[in-house]
C-alpha cells in the first residue's frame, strides 16, 4: 500500500492504495465516486474518462500510485444538478443520451475536445467532433445527437470564455 | 398542455445521468458485500473430470469455490426456454439440458463451471486463475451448416444430428407450383452475421441472501424483473416469489440482451446463501462476448419468383438458425415466429413457403437482440428485391410500389394480419428527403473523382407490441405478454405511475409521464414513473419487442381511464353537476359551459379527505389496470442509404441516410428519432463493422473491442428522418413502436447501397473494405473472362 494525495473535485483526498489499483477502481470504489464507469477492459469504450491536471485521460489505464499530486475532475465535479455545465445542458436539450452509461464518458471527453480546440483556436467542426470521439462508444445513440450536443456546447463555452476576458 | 404527446420533452431522467448520479448495479455496495469471480470451460467442448480448489481455497481472502454437482444437489433448476416449437413432422423440439454450472460437460468457451467467492474482486478473479480443471477435450462445431453434416460433433447426447427443430410454414405446395409458373426467378444465398449485443453497461448482479428472513434480494441488471423474480422462483427454485425481491435499477441498454435469467446471477443468489454473504459479480467486456446471448446467425438459401411484370408470385425460404450451445429464454421464438411471419415483408405475396432448422453448436446461446428475427427476415426480402429488380431491369423503387401491399387489414400467407400501413407515402417521402432525383448528377460527380457511387433501398413492416396472450399461447409461449398499470394520484394531485415495463435508456420516465401530463394538464414534473422493482410495482411483463409503447403505454391509458371516471364522478358530486359535464383540462376540473371548477390537487384531497364523496363510493384515487393487446403493432419504414465506395481499397462512406417510418403516434419525437438513430447505427454496425467470429475449434476469436468492430461516430453519418402516420386502430394511443425499426430497416438498405456501387451483388455482411475489395476484384476478373 502507498499513500497517495490528490485533489478529487476541489477536495483534497489521502488514502492509501495498493500497487496494482487502477484510478477508475481508486474512484469507484475507494472514493465512491461511481459516475466513472468502466464499459471494457481494453481501453477502448471510454466510458471511464476523466481530466488529471486538465488533460483528459482514461481512467483506466492509470494506476491511482502514479498519480500522488494530482488535480482531478471527475463528472461528479464537472456541474450540480442545479448549475449545469454548458456540456451537461447541451446533452440534456439535445437528447444525447439514453441509457447515461457512456454519458460521463462523453461529456468529459467533450469539455476537453472543445477546450483543446479552443485554445488552439481550431474550429471544432462536427467532422472534427466525430474524429475526436473514436475513442468513446456508445450504443443507444447513435452519436447524432452527441455531435450536437458538442457543436452547441463548443458555441457556449467559447461565448462564456469571450465574456470572461 | 405543453408536456402531452407529442411534445418534444427534454427528459426527466437526464439529470441524473449526466452529472454521475445514475444508480446502476455495479454502484450498488452492499454491508458484507464479497466477490465473485467464474471459473469458465476454456475450450468448446469438454468432459470435466474433475475440479481441484484447494490452491484458490488456500489463498488469503478466498471465501468459498462452489461448482455445479453441488448446485445439483441443492436442487438448483436447470436454466429455462420459454417458447415450445413443433417440428413440421408433428414432433416436439429436442434440446440440451442447461445446467447454470457445468455438472459434466462444458459445450462452449465460456460456460461457467465453478464460482469463487472472495473479499475482493481482484482476490476473486486471481484464485478464478488457479482452480484447476481435469478436462478431456472433445470434438466441436461452431457454425451452423457443418452441425447438420453428416458425422459432426454432437453437442448433447439427446439432439442427434444437432437439429433441435426443423419448422415450417406457408403452403408448400402452392407455392412449388406458382414458382414452376413464374416468369423470373431470383435466387439468393445470404448468410445473415452474428452478433453481440453489446450494452455499454455490462452485466452485473448483486445478491443478498438474509437467513432471519429466508428472503433474498437481487440487484441485476434486468429488462424484466418480474419475469426474472418468476423463473428464478417457479423454475430455479431459489426461492417463493414472495421472498424474492429483484430490483433493475438504472440500466446501461439491453437490445435484448438483459431479456435473459443468465446463469452468473441465478449462481450469485445461489451462493449468497450457502456463504452468508452479499455475493456481487459484474462482468467485463471479454466475459460479455463470452456469456452474452449473441444475435443472428443464419444462412438461408431463398427463391422469389415473379411474373412478367414484375408482381411477387411465390416467395420459398430455407433457413439454418444457430441456437449454440444452449436454448436460451426466446431463442426459438426469434427464428420462427418472429421472423417466418414476416416473410411477406411490405409486399403483397400469394405464396410463401419455407422451413428453419435450429441447431445445436459449440457456442455461445443465441436468442433475440434488437428486431429478433425481423432484421433477417427484412434483410433477405429487401436483398431479394434490390437482386430481382436489376435482374429484371425494372427500378427497385418501382418494383417496390408494384408489390406494396395497397389495402388494410391485410392477412398474409405467414398467419400475421396487418392492421395498417401507407406504403406508397412513406417512399415516396423517402425518395423526396434522400433527394433520389439529384442521385444521377452525385454519381456522375463521384466517377469523375474516381470514386463509386450507389443508392440503395429497404422498406420493412415489423410486428411489435408483443403480443395478445392468448395468440402467442397457441403458438407455443409459456407465459402471457399483457402489461400492467397503477396510477397513483397523491392528496395533493401529484402522481405516481408504477408500471411493469422497464426503461434502460428508453425514456420513460419521460413518455409516461407526458400521458399522464397529457389526460389530466399537469406538468410532467409532477409525474413520477416507478419501474424496475418487484417489491414496488406489480407484476409487469417488461421490455423488448419494442412494446412499452403499444402494450405498456395502453395500460397506462386504460388505468387513467379508470382514474378519470372516479376524478370526474368526485367532481360532479362536489361541484353539484351532472358527472356527462366534468371536463378535465390544464389541472382543472370544469363543468363544461359554466364558471364551476376544481383544481385537480382538490380533487385528490376530495378523494383521500373523503368527507364528502358519492354514496358508497371508496376513498383514495388510485387505479390498476393490466392491458393484454389485441394484435402486434406493424410500424414499417422506407430507408434510402447512399454510399460512395473508394476502389482502390474498398473503403465505403455512407455520405447519405434517410429513414422515413411510420411508427403511428408519436409521444415524443426527441425520444423516438434517438431510437431511429441508434437502431440505424446498429443496422450500419451490422452491414459494415460487426461480426462475431469462432474458429473451427469453436475458440471466440473477437473477444474484445480490440478485435470487434463497434460503429463509432466516425462510422456514420448525421441521419435525415422523417415521419408518415396512420395510427394503429387497434390500442388506445394508435401507437406502433420505434425501438427496432432501425436495427431491422437498415442492414439491406446499406449492403443494396454498396453493391450497387460497385456493381456485383456477390457481397455478405459485414461489409469490410477487405470485403468489398475482394468483391471488386472478383467482379473485374469475371468480367475480363466475358
Amino acid at each position: 500500500m502507498t499513500n497517495v494525495s490528490m485533489t478529487v473535485n476541489g477536495k483534497s483526498v489521502s488514502c492509501d492504495v495498493s500497487d496494482t489499483t487502477l484510478l477508475s477502481e481508486f474512484l469507484r470504489e475507494d472514493l465512491r465516486l461511481t459516475g466513472t464507469h468502466v464499459g471494457c477492459d481494453t481501453s477502448q469504450c471510454g466510458a471511464c474518462v476523466v481530466h488529471v491536471d486538465g488533460k483528459a485521460i482514461k481512467s483506466c489505464t492509470a494506476l491511482a500510485v502514479s498519480l500522488d499530486g494530482s488535480d482531478l475532475t471527475t463528472v461528479e465535479g464537472v456541474g450540480p444538478a442545479n448549475d449545469l455545465h454548458p456540456m451537461q445542458a447541451a446533452f440534456k436539450k439535445h437528447h444525447g443520451l439514453q441509457c447515461g452509461f457512456c454519458t460521463p464518458g462523453m461529456i468529459m471527453a467533450g469539455i476537453d475536445m472543445v477546450e483543446r480546440y479552443q485554445a488552439d483556436g481550431r474550429d471544432l467542426t462536427a467532422e472534427a467532433i466525430r474524429h475526436e470521439l473514436e475513442g468513446n462508444i456508445c450504443r443507444c445513440t447513435g452519436y447524432h445527437n452527441i455531435v450536437k450536443a458538442i457543436e452547441e456546447a463548443a458555441g457556449t463555452m467559447a461565448g462564456m470564455k469571450q465574456a470572461a476576458e | 398542455m405543453s408536456d402531452g404527446i407529442g411534445a418534444r420533452v427534454e427528459r426527466k431522467e437526464d439529470k441524473r445521468f449526466i452529472t454521475g448520479k445514475g444508480k446502476y448495479t455495479d454502484d450498488i455496495r452492499m454491508d458484507n458485500q464479497a466477490y465473485a469471480a467464474f471459473v469458465r470451460c476454456p475450450v468448446a467442448h469438454a468432459k470435466i473430470n474433475g475440479i481441484d480448489s484447494s490452491a484458490a481455497m488456500a489463498m488469503e481472502g478466498v471465501i468459498a469455490v462452489h461448482t455445479g454437482p453441488e448446485m445439483k444437489a441443492d436442487e438448483i433448476g436447470d436454466i429455462i426456454t420459454g417458447w415450445a416449437i413443433t417440428s413440421k413432422d408433428g414432433t416436439p423440439m429436442q434440446c440440451g439440458v442447461w445446467n447454470p454450472m457445468v455438472t459434466t460437460y462444458g459445450r462452449y468457451v465460456g460456460d461457467a463451471i465453478a464460482i469463487v467467492v472472495a473479499e475482493t474482486q481482484d482476490i476473486a478473479r486471481a484464485a478464478a486463475e488457479v482452480v484447476e480443471l481435469d478436462y478431456e477435450e472433445l470434438p466441436a462445431v461452431a457454425q451452423a451448416d457443418a452441425a447438420l453434416a453428416d458425422g459432426a460433433p454432437q453437442v448433447h447426447e439427446n439432439v442427434p444430428g444437432n437439429q433441435i427443430f426443423n419448422w415450417e410454414i406457408g403452403d408448400e405446395a402452392k407455392t412449388e407450383t406458382a414458382m414452376a409458373g413464374a416468369h423470373h426467378v431470383t435466387e439468393l444465398d445470404i448468410t445473415n452475421n452474428r452478433l453481440a449485443p453489446n450494452p455499454m453497461e455490462p452485466r452485473s448482479a448483486v445478491a443478498t441472501y438474509n437467513e432471519a428472513e429466508d428472503h433474498y434480494t437481487l440487484y441485476t441488471t434486468s429488462q424484466n424483473p418480474h419475469v426474472a423474480r418468476l423463473v428464478l422462483s417457479a423454475f430455479y427454485n431459489v426461492a417463493p416469489e414472495h421472498k424474492l425481491r429483484v430490483i433493475a435499477p438504472d440500466v446501461g441498454g439491453g437490445f435484448g440482451s438483459k431479456i435473459y435469467i443468465y446463469p452468473e446471477e441465478l449462481t450469485c443468489l445461489w451462493a449468497s446463501m450457502k456463504t452468508g454473504r452479499s455475493v456481487k459479480w459484474t462482468s467485463d467486456r471479454s466475459e460479455a462476448f463470452m456469456t452474452d446471448a449473441h444475435g443472428r446467425d443464419h444462412i438461408t438459401k431463398a427463391k422469389m419468383g415473379f411474373d412478367a411484370d414484375g408482381n411477387i408470385v411465390a416467395f420459398h425460404v430455407d433457413t439454418i438458425a444457430n441456437l449454440g450451445a444452449y436454448v436460451s429464454l426466446f431463442a426459438t421464438a426469434t427464428p420462427t415466429y418472429l421472423y417466418g411471419t414476416l416473410w411477406s415483408g411490405t409486399y403483397a405475396m400469394p405464396a410463401i413457403y419455407g422451413t428453419v432448422r435450429a441447431v445445436h453448436t459449440n457456442t455461445v446461446p443465441v436468442d433475440a437482440y434488437r428486431g429478433a428475427g425481423r432484421p433477417e427476415a427484412t434483410y433477405m426480402i429487401e436483398r431479394m428485391m434490390e437482386t430481382a429488380s436489376r435482374e429484371m431491369g425494372i427500378h427497385p423503387a418501382e418494383l417496390r410500389r408494384r408489390n406494396f401491399v395497397k389495402e388494410f387489414p391485410y392477412q398474409t400467407e405467414v398467419i400475421l394480419q396487418y392492421d395498417s400501413g401507407d406504403y406508397f407515402t412513406m417512399l415516396d417521402e423517402g425518395e423526396k428527403a434522400a433527394d433520389v432525383a439529384g442521385f444521377a448528377a452525385r454519381r456522375a460527380q463521384s466517377e469523375a473523382r474516381g470514386k463509386l457511387r450507389g443508392l440503395g433501398y429497404s422498406t420493412f413492416v415489423e410486428a411489435c407490441g408483443i403480443a395478445p396472450s392468448a395468440a402467442v399461447g397457441s403458438l407455443g409461449a409459456a407465459v402471457g405478454l399483457w402489461e400492467s398499470c397503477e396510477v397513483r394520484v397523491n392528496p395533493v394531485g401529484t402522481v405516481e405511475v408504477l408500471t411493469g415495463s422497464h426503461s434502460h435508456g428508453q425514456g420513460h420516465e419521460t413518455t409516461f409521464a407526458q400521458l399522464v401530463s397529457d389526460r389530466f394538464g399537469i406538468p410532467i414534473d409532477n409525474v413520477t414513473i416507478v419501474h424496475g422493482d418487484t417489491d414496488k410495482v406489480q407484476m409487469g411483463m417488461g421490455t423488448y419487442g419494442s412494446r412499452s409503447g403499444p402494450v405498456g403505454m395502453s395500460a397506462v391509458m386504460k388505468a387513467l381511464d379508470k382514474v378519470e371516471e372516479k376524478a370526474k364522478k368526485i367532481a360532479a358530486h362536489t361541484l353539484e353537476a351532472s358527472e356527462d359535464d366534468i371536463v378535465i383540462e390544464n389541472g382543472e376540473v370544469k363543468v363544461a359551459g359554466t364558471d364551476k371548477k376544481m383544481g385537480w390537487h382538490e380533487v385528490g384531497l376530495a378523494a383521500y379527505i373523503a368527507h364528502n364523496l358519492p354514496e358508497g363510493m371508496e376513498p383514495g384515487l388510485k387505479e390498476t389496470a393490466f392491458y393484454d393487446p389485441l394484435n402486434f403493432s406493424f410500424p414499417s419504414g422506407a430507408l434510402i442509404c447512399e454510399v460512395e465506395v473508394d476502389p482502390d481499397t474498398g473503403v465505403t462512406d455512407i455520405v447519405k441516410f434517410t429513414a422515413v417510418d411510420d411508427f403511428g403516434t408519436i409521444i415524443n419525437p426527441n425520444i423516438v428519432e434517438g431510437q431511429v438513430h441508434g437502431g440505424v447505427t446498429q443496422g450500419i454496425g451490422q452491414a459494415m463493422l460487426e461480426q462475431v467470429v469462432y474458429d473451427e475449434t469453436g475458440q471466440l476469436i473477437t473477444g474484445s473491442y480490440m478485435d470487434y468492430c463497434m460503429p463509432r461516430a466516425d462510422d456514420v453519418p448525421s441521419f435525415t428522418l422523417d415521419h408518415t402516420c396512420t395510427p394503429s386502430p387497434l390500442n388506445p394511443l394508435g401507437v406502433k413502436g420505434c425501438g427496432e425499426a432501425g436495427a431491422i430497416g437498415a442492414p439491406p438498405a446499406v449492403i443494396n447501397a454498396i453493391t450497387d456501387a460497385i456493381g456485383t451483388n456477390d457481397l455478405q455482411m459485414p461489409a469490410t473494405p477487405l470485403a468489398v475489395w475482394t468483391a471488386l476484384q472478383a467482379n473485374k476478373t469475371a468480367m475480363a473472362a466475358e
